[in-house]
């Protein structure tokens, strides 16, 4: 096992690219500490997959370094970089049993028999499948085969860290619950290093511990999923988090007060803003309806009930905004205003957050 | 609720009925109808029971034309599909090369059997072909009309010549099916190349395989043009095969009665064989 660095790392599938936007990942640098769960979050296209092809060792960036410890395995083989990864459709040999599946990458690197069915007995306790072990793995359900691919990689003792590839994708939804929390509690009870592809920010954020949000082949933000959730750096985390995400709006901020369609919104702290494209963002739980003259003008078009709370759909001027209001809490009748609650209001500046100026200081 | 139940949905069947029968089912039974008939000529027949069935099978020349006919298949087989396989394997996966590959692999099977044999036939001549000529420059004994064994090498070189590109095409296809996650979910187990062929890409192809032996052995089992235009059976009965046989006794001698028990005696062994292939192929596959 070893900690990840990802060293000014970025791509390119053209050739010779010319300008940024040639770039599949732009340049970035990370570091997964070693033990650690981290998901890569983002949406379809934006290389999280070319990302984690890169970390395998199956694409060869075309700048920067990959490092596992301190070795850099740049230009190592897949095959003796030590890790394992369970792909988005699940892999298996067919013609092998289970148990001659879990024992095959052993087999391979030359362990000795019985230490093979000793460790292989391991696994399928660990992953629940001691009772079809002699089952041919072919005709298995999906989320079995996926439960093999992930064996795979946990019978070996070398392995630096296992990839996940969106491997949820296939399998039933009540089992796709099961196989999150026990991937969890594997996890926690054998700290492997685990790096977790997936578009589905429910999976990326009750998995891991850190979170990495892609857009675009950029690394927008890196960091716990309660801090994607309150500080989002850059406005597609504020959007691609929560649900429904963050709202939105146009705005122009003044010290410490911003003009909103026309409203006034109070800030908690002044800001000095560079020239940009200006937006206030704010989670749909820190809004509140008034029936009063206070807060931003808003026209209320829907409200779901999702529960335990109620989503209400509506505008801001002609910007799509949406509120969470606790099951239960009256909707007044004619409210046509939203108070925002000012120490949960963001402030972005050409998509990305802008600190205060008495924290900056 | 009642299902409706109406039979006359049947009628739609009936015009599929009329032209099956007309084109097989009444030409079989009209050679049903011979096997079990002799006749000494002017159109009148008389019943022969099972006669003609038990003088066929225990005719030394029909089986030695099995015999042959048998080994033709196994040797066809032994070579087409494992070369098939090697040759798929090996073909360029996407690009022009792949393009190309599969043009070039396609042009023999495209090429009509009789003039499949008539080059065969040129090709080896020792006077004016190219390949019999030239192997006949560099001191190798070669000619298919005298020796029975360069007869034989002909015709199965010749098979190999029009038909693995079939066997090739269908593994080929095979092949293309398999994602990319198999191969590197390999090379992270660190599987030999032997390991990708044997775990992967063999069971992956077994379907596409399937077919490919049961066609290579039907239409090797019933081999006639190329045979027929290239050696005519001969030298002596060396490459007479079943159906080169069948014909001449059939039409060369009109023993239409022998011919006919022998042509469904024929038909069953080449149903019995596919039947054992499917049988022995498929149950491979699906045990639990």
């Amino acid at each position: 096992m070893a900690r990840i660095t990802l060293d000014n790392l970025a791509h390119s599938y053209n050739r010779h690219p010319k300008d940024e936007s040639d770039f599949a990942l732009k340049p970035m640098t990370l570091t997964w500490r070693d033990g650690g769960a981290y998901a890569l979050l983002g949406s379809s296209g934006c290389g999280k997959t070319t990302l984690l092809n890169i970390i395998s060792g199956l694409v060869r960036p075309s700048r920067g370094r990959v490092l596992f410890g301190d070795r850099d395995v740049t230009d190592l083989p897949t095959a003796v970089r030590d890790i394992a990864q369970v792909f988005q459709f699940p892999v298996v040999y067919d013609t092998m049993t289970v148990r001659q599946n879990l024992a095959f990458p052993l087999k391979n690197r030359g362990v000795p028999a019985d230490e093979i069915a000793r460790r292989v007995e391991g696994v399928a306790r660990m992953i629940g499948m001691e009772e079809t072990l002699d089952r041919r793995a072919r005709g298995l359900t999906a989320d079995a085969k996926q439960k093999i691919s992930l064996g795979r990689g946990m019978v070996r003792h070398d392995v630096n860290a296992i990839l996940f590839d969106e491997p949820l994708t296939v399998i039933d939804p009540h089992m796709k619950w099961e196989l999150r929390t026990q991937l969890k509690a594997l996890h926690r009870e054998f700290g492997h290093t685990m790096i977790y592809v997936t578009h589905d920010q429910t999976e990326a954020l009750t998995f891991a511990d850190e979170v990495v949000v892609m857009s675009e082949g950029r690394v927008v933000q890196a960091g716990t999923p309660q801090s994607l959730f309150d500080k989002p750096e850059h406005t597609f985390v504020g959007y691609f988090i929560g649900s429904p995400g963050m709202n939105l709006l146009e705005a122009e901020v003044d010290g410490a007060t911003a003009r909103v369609a026309g409203a006034t919104v109070p800030l908690a702290a002044p800001y000095r803003l560079k020239p940009g494209r200006v937006q206030i963002g704010v989670r749909p739980d820190a809004a509140r309806l008034s029936g009063g003259t206070e807060g931003v003008p808003f026209r209320l078009e829907r409200v779901e009930d999702v529960g335990h709370h109620r989503i209400l759909r509506g505008r801001v001027g002609d910007q799509v905004f949406n509120l969470l209001q606790d099951e239960g809490v009256p909707i007044p009748e004619g409210a046509s205003r939203v108070t925002l609650d000012p120490a949960r209001i963001g402030v972005f500046v050409d998509d990305w957050r802008v600190e205060p100026l008495e924290r900056a200081a | 609720m009642e299902k409706p139940v109406n039979n006359r949905a049947w009628f739609l069947v009936l015009p599929v009925l009329v032209l099956v029968a007309f084109s097989a089912v009444i030409p079989l039974m009209t050679v049903v109808n011979y096997s079990v008939q002799d006749t000494f000529g002017n159109n009148e027949f008389f019943w022969n029971g099972i006669g003609w069935f038990k003088e066929v099978l225990e005719s030394d020349r029909v089986h030695a034309a099995l015999g042959r006919q048998l080994l033709f298949s196994a040797i066809i087989l032994a070579i087409e599909i494992p070369l098939g396989i090697f040759i798929a394997l090996n073909m360029p996966r996407r690009g022009f090369w792949a393009s190309l590959c599969l043009v070039l692999m396609a042009l023999p099977l495209l090429i009509p059997w009789n003039v499949v044999g008539t080059i065969w036939q040129v090709f080896g001549r020792v006077d004016i072909g190219l390949l019999g000529h030239t192997l006949a420059a560099i001191g190798i004994d070669y000619n298919y009309v005298n020796d029975p064994v360069d007869a034989w090498a002909t015709i199965i070189v010749m098979d190999v010549w029009h038909w693995t590109s079939l066997v090739a095409l269908l593994c080929y296809a095979g092949l293309q099916s398999i994602p990319d996650a198999y191969y590197q979910a390999a090379r992270i187990d660190q599987a030999s190349r032997w390991g990708v062929f044997r775990f992967i890409e063999l069971p992956k192809m077994s379907g596409v395989l399937l077919i490919a032996v049961l066609l290579r052995f039907m239409d090797s089992f019933m081999i006639y043009t190329e045979p027929f235009v290239v050696t005519g059976g001969g030298p002596g009965n060396a490459t007479t095969f079943l159906s080169i046989d069948l014909v001449k006794m059939a039409i060369g001698q009109f023993d239409l009665g022998p011919a006919a028990a022998f042509s469904l005696i024929y038909f069953l062994v080449i149903l019995l064989i596919s039947w054992v292939f499917y049988t022995v192929m498929t149950a491979q596959r699906e045990v639990p």
